[in-house]
């Protein structure tokens, strides 16, 4: 799979968060997809848990929807630094890729914090108009500790 | 009962700050989220007193030589599995030089601990066993002769079990685990952990704010119809669907509940006050979020209970979680979510799971809001230590209701903290 299709499928995915424009987010993915929040830890044991867990992106435009409607949390934004995506090899019709990622959270008083880094595991596989799409997105953060709270996807 | 008129309650209060105010459940001060002086009385007077502390799973060491670190208060401590399956607790702590015994957050020992600084080593019961060239190299050096081992080792706690729970205490007045937590609370516990459980994941939520303030966000009934706006819309829970609180006669222990179906005689009341969280019009894009199935025999949709000072076993329908609070200082804290399923679970119930796990957690459509509204408060008496909080829904006592437009167990909260610290 061409990297620079993957590099801008992630640029894609980093904008419609950091720009706050979350409604584009559920559309970068299959679906059905699974999408998933969870640590370094938590994979090495084999634990299934997420902090997010969507496997349909109707369930990734409820999260949306929380987001805006119901959840309540100080205002905040992300920026995402994400690294160059690396092609682990390919799953039937799916690509599997590793990217590194580093996200700083913005608040409302301007306080910046590194807020979380990790790795995305991905699968990535083309949809009928043979756009790029996230079969998978596996969120694996470093460390096992997240402030406060996670309200915008990371 | 008024504490005033409760004879087990100490002669009239006295705190660092003068008497309590009012002598009354119904009133907290602002201090007792700010003052380091009354935080390091409470690591010794609740933590490290007669209480008992969650300090892991039996599910997190089911083996001999399995161990997790863990805090009790302040203390750092080491939970294990012994050879014979009994499980033991003490500080971790050498007593050589007072390094860290273990300093990973679990794994597996063969017959000891060994500090790596010196290398004293320490039994599964945390006795002192070895120390590096204790009798010196070539005759020169090594301990004094008259050395007793046996009279340094690290402070040991009392444990006990309870459905998978470990819990360890260090006061040899603590009562028994069943005693402690009185017959019906003991029930509630009994009702979810009713066989082996799974864990499915964990992970930790540092929290700006005081570790009482988490407390009371848990045992407060009245705050979750109104702040938790997905509880709501999605009728999991209201305040006029059936359910109450259980407080313990020591008021220390809680468990409220809701059971049933969502329409209940009172749902007016909301829409007349127009409260925020009364959206009728949101719906989910997916229902496969919440596709619960009855699992416990008796319509309890949710329940929540808290064991004092800091552990909280969650069933909200089949989103089972164990919430561990960890003190860090008087205006930080961690929780340690916990996340399990049943060994017996099949494939369906654990996807269940792992879709419903989306309501609690630092990410959770029904729990993000408890990550900050403890913080709203502590910055918002950032400059009030001298003044008070009114705890007066449902009246000034601390005994069970039918209700949960009730701040009853958050009183029986207060209660059960100014025995402990003598207030």
């Amino acid at each position: 799979m061409d990297v620079a299709r993957l590099v801008e499928l992630n640029a894609a995915y980093a904008r419609a968060i950091d720009n706050e424009q979350f409604e584009q987010w559920p559309e970068l993915f299959a679906d059905p997809c699974l999408y998933k929040v969870t640590t370094a830890e938590n994979v090495a044991k084999g634990f299934e848990s997420g902090i997010m867990y969507a496997d349909s992106r109707a369930m990734l435009q409820d999260r949306v929807s929380a987001l805006r409607k119901a959840n309540i949390y100080e205002r905040q934004r992300y920026r995402h630094i994400v690294g160059l995506p690396h092609v682990m090899g390919r799953d039937g019709t799916a690509t599997d890729v590793e990217t590194p990622f580093l996200i700083v959270r913005i608040m409302g008083d301007g306080t910046m914090t590194l807020f979380a880094t990790g790795c995305y595991r991905d699968k990535v596989s083309a949809d009928d108009t043979g756009a790029l799409r996230f079969a998978e997105r596996v969120v694996v953060c470093d460390g096992g500790r997240f402030d406060t709270l996670v309200a915008i996807p990371l | 009962m008024d504490i005033r008129h409760d004879a087990s309650v100490h002669e009239p209060a006295t705190t660092p700050h003068g008497p309590w105010p009012e002598d009354s459940l119904a009133r907290v001060p602002y201090w007792v989220y700010q003052d380091r002086d009354n935080y390091d009385r409470e690591m010794r007077r609740v933590f490290e007193g007669a209480t008992w502390n969650f300090v892991c799973l039996e599910a997190d060491i089911p083996n001999r030589g399995d161990y997790r670190t863990n805090q009790v208060g302040a203390m750092p401590v080491i939970v294990v599995r012994d050879a014979d399956g009994t499980i033991n607790c003490f500080e971790n702590r050498c007593a050589h030089r007072g390094a860290l015994i273990a300093i990973d957050d679990g794994g597996n020992v063969q017959n000891n601990f060994k500090c790596i600084y010196h290398a004293w080593s320490y039994d599964l019961a945390g006795n002192l066993k070895g120390i590096a060239f204790e009798r010196g190299i070539n005759g020169a050096g090594g301990m004094p002769k008259d050395f007793k081992r046996e009279t340094h080792s690290p402070r040991k706690f009392r444990t006990t079990t309870l459905c998978g729970l470990v819990f360890a205490t260090l006061s040899p007045d603590t009562p028994s685990i069943e005693d402690y937590l009185g017959g019906e609370i003991l029930g509630r516990v009994r009702r979810v952990l009713n066989r082996p459980i799974r864990i499915m994941g964990r992970f930790t939520q540092p929290l700006p704010n005081n570790w009482k303030l988490y407390v009371e966000n848990v045992k407060d009934t009245y705050h979750a119809s109104l702040l938790h706006l997905f509880f709501a819309t999605f009728r999991i829970t209201r305040l006029t669907q059936a359910g109450g609180v259980l407080v313990s006669p020591d008021g220390a222990h809680h468990a409220s509940y809701t059971i049933g179906s969502t329409d209940a005689p009172g749902a007016e009341a909301f829409r007349e006050k127009d409260l925020r969280s009364e959206r009728d019009d949101y719906k989910l894009a997916d229902p496969s979020l919440l596709d619960p199935v009855e699992e416990f025999g008796d319509h309890i949709q949710l329940q929540i209970l808290s064991i004092f000072p800091g552990v909280i076993l969650q069933q909200i329908h089949n989103c089972l979680a164990v919430r561990q609070v960890v003190p860090r200082g008087t205006g930080r804290m961690d929780l340690l979510w916990t996340y399990f399923g049943f060994a017996d679970d099949t494939p369906e119930m654990n996807r269940r799971r792992l879709k419903q796990q989306n309501l609690v957690g630092p990410a959770g459509f029904v729990s993000m809001e408890d990550g900050c509204v403890g913080g709203f408060v502590q910055r918002g008496v950032a400059a009030a230590g001298t003044k008070i909080s009114v705890v007066e829904m449902g009246g000034s006592t601390a005994e069970s209701q039918a209700t949960r437009a009730t701040e009853a167990s958050v009183r029986g909260f207060w209660k059960a903290y100014r025995r402990h610290m003598g207030y």
